[in-house]
């Protein structure tokens, strides 16, 4: 299992190499949201009881950590059909288990990047997130799990096409729909309990009642973490059969 | 079984040993039933022309991809019962250099030093001992992506000896460089072997298997058609060759003297060149085809 430290290092390495790039650019999304959706249309609505405001910064918090912690899927294909990078991993003497953890490792780091970056904007929105071990367990509870999605979708596309391909089928769709920035309760009775099913919704659910300082939702917690440790499975899974 | 008298005459086992191993990809066969031992030591050509399978029979030593059927093992352990056992004893310089190019060469072996579970200070070490040796040790702090082809293969190379392996396997490690930038590289070559590491290279350098290697496999279409010394392979062709030129094809014929050739020549109609045989000659002589990229 130790040898996972050598691609978790590189992973920090290649983050200390772009961080100010890495920063600007986590940034710019959920700027624009709360620009468009918080200044803009936001300032006298009311979701859930709360202004929309501080209902949407904790919903951009979920929709960050998961994508951002997704986008280690482009990096990992990158790594293998580009640089090749992949196959130095599976040449040494390191264990499928040990690669998954040093790249799911990776992903959870920018999934913490990117919830570091919005929660400093819900500074200058005058919105109080409420950073406690329930609140970081529940950004690492989503990181962990789409960092692990990652792992699998970028052992089992064959190009950066077919990544491309689901990035847009996938996770552009679970961005929006999963109650990041509106309430899933707006919507009809058959598309909330087809919605309230992907991983998003319970991981949103969590991460905004931690943030906010509500009681947690334990049961969406856990069931963010059972998806997380499904495809953590898998994706060591597929690390093997990724070998031609 | 095969046995290698080692130095102080002892019998030991051969450092690679490949059984009957056949690699299929859907209904294509890149590897036919190969048995191949190489001895501890030994610095051994795998020479073959391009899709030969070279590449995929690297690929199956190194864990990189399973073998259809048969079986490897690498300093007794099987590459696929024991892969982390087996893993350990290699180092691999692929063809392709997979270097990160946008970190700098000492973030290169560091992060392959904690792959191979090194500790800092043994990689700090190792990586000053190993980049003064193949001449990299003013550029540690730079990114590879300002390094030359030949630099960039030079620390793919240190990087592959950094956990000294006891053998490492080049594929094809001087495609890309120029005549003095293979010629500075052989000389690397030799010079790691000297220190004991078995080399397993693949090539399709023709001079490069004659003038490196102790030993040489001739690989076509999957299957291992030829396996010497460079030397008795020329010999078991004919050690010259006549070069006949007839209209537009070219024919060799082999002889075991000078005289023989000389009195071929002479009956031959178009024009005729004598000259010593290469392995190419081997290759041509078993296959009728030359091996050409």
């Amino acid at each position: 299992m130790r040898g996972f430290t050598g691609i978790f290092t590189r992973e920090l390495l290649i983050i200390k190499k772009r961080l100010l790039k890495m920063l600007i650019s986590f940034s710019v999304t959920p700027l624009l949201y709360l620009i468009a959706f918080g200044w803009g249309l936001g300032q006298k609505m009311t979701v859930e009881g709360v202004p929309y405001i501080t209902f949407l910064i904790p919903g951009l918090i979920a929709m960050g950590s998961m994508t951002r912690s997704f986008a280690i899927s482009s990096e990992i294909n990158i790594a293998r059909f580009y640089w090749r990078i992949f196959e130095e991993f599976q040449a040494a003497p390191v264990s499928d288990l040990a690669i998954a953890v040093g790249e799911v490792l990776g992903g959870i780091l920018r999934g913490f990047l990117a919830t570091a970056i919005i929660c400093v904007f819900a500074v200058f929105f005058h919105v109080r997130i409420h950073v406690t071990g329930a609140f970081l367990l529940a950004v690492l509870a989503n990181a962990f799990t789409f960092s692990s999605l990652a792992l699998i979708t970028s052992m089992v596309v064959r190009s950066h096409a077919d990544q491309s391909m689901l990035n847009n089928f996938v996770i552009t769709p679970m961005a929006f729909l999963c109650g990041t920035v509106f309430s899933l309760k707006a919507l009809p009775g058959w598309a909330h309990a087809l919605i309230r099913w992907l991983p998003l919704s319970p991981a949103t659910r969590a991460i905004r009642a931690a943030a906010l300082g509500h009681l947690m939702p334990w049961d969406a917690l856990a069931t963010v973490l059972c998806f997380g440790i499904i495809f953590f499975i898998l994706g060591t899974t597929a690390i093997r059969s990724a070998k031609a | 079984m095969i046995y290698y008298v080692n130095a102080n005459g002892g019998y030991t086992h051969p450092l690679i040993k490949i059984e009957t191993l056949t690699k299929r990809y859907g209904k294509v066969t890149a590897l036919e039933n190969l048995t191949l031992h190489v001895k501890e030591g030994e610095f051994f050509g795998y020479l073959g022309p391009n899709g030969a399978g070279k590449t995929t029979t690297v690929k199956i030593l190194t864990s990189l991809a399973k073998p259809t059927s048969g079986t490897a093992e690498i300093g007794g352990h099987d590459i696929q019962r024991s892969a982390l056992a087996a893993k350990k004893l290699i180092g691999v310089v692929p063809q392709a250099i997979n270097l990160d190019m946008e970190l700098t060469a000492y973030d290169n072996l560091l992060i392959h030093g904690l792959l191979y579970r090194m500790k800092r200070s043994a990689i700090r070490e190792e990586a000053k001992r190993w980049a003064a040796f193949v001449g990299l040790s003013d550029v540690m702090d730079r990114p590879v992506n300002t390094f030359s082809g030949g630099m960039k293969r030079r620390l793919s190379i240190t990087r592959a000896l950094l956990h000294d392996p006891r053998v490492l396997f080049m594929d094809e490690p001087t495609v890309g460089l120029d005549a003095s930038g293979r010629r500075d590289l052989w000389g690397l070559l030799k010079r790691i072997n000297r220190k004991g590491t078995t080399i397993f290279l693949t090539t399709h350098y023709i001079e490069e298997a004659e003038t490196l290697c102790d030993r040489v496999g001739i690989l076509d279409r999957g299957r291992l058609i030829a396996l010497d010394t460079p030397r008795a392979l020329i010999a078991s062709a004919g050690k010259i060759v006549v070069d006949v030129f007839d209209n537009e094809s070219l024919t060799s014929h082999f002889f075991p003297d000078r005289a023989s050739a000389g009195a071929f020549a002479a009956t031959v109609q178009g024009s005729a060149t004598i000259r010593n045989a290469n392995l190419e000659d081997v290759f041509v002589k078993l296959t009728g085809r030359r091996v050409e990229p």
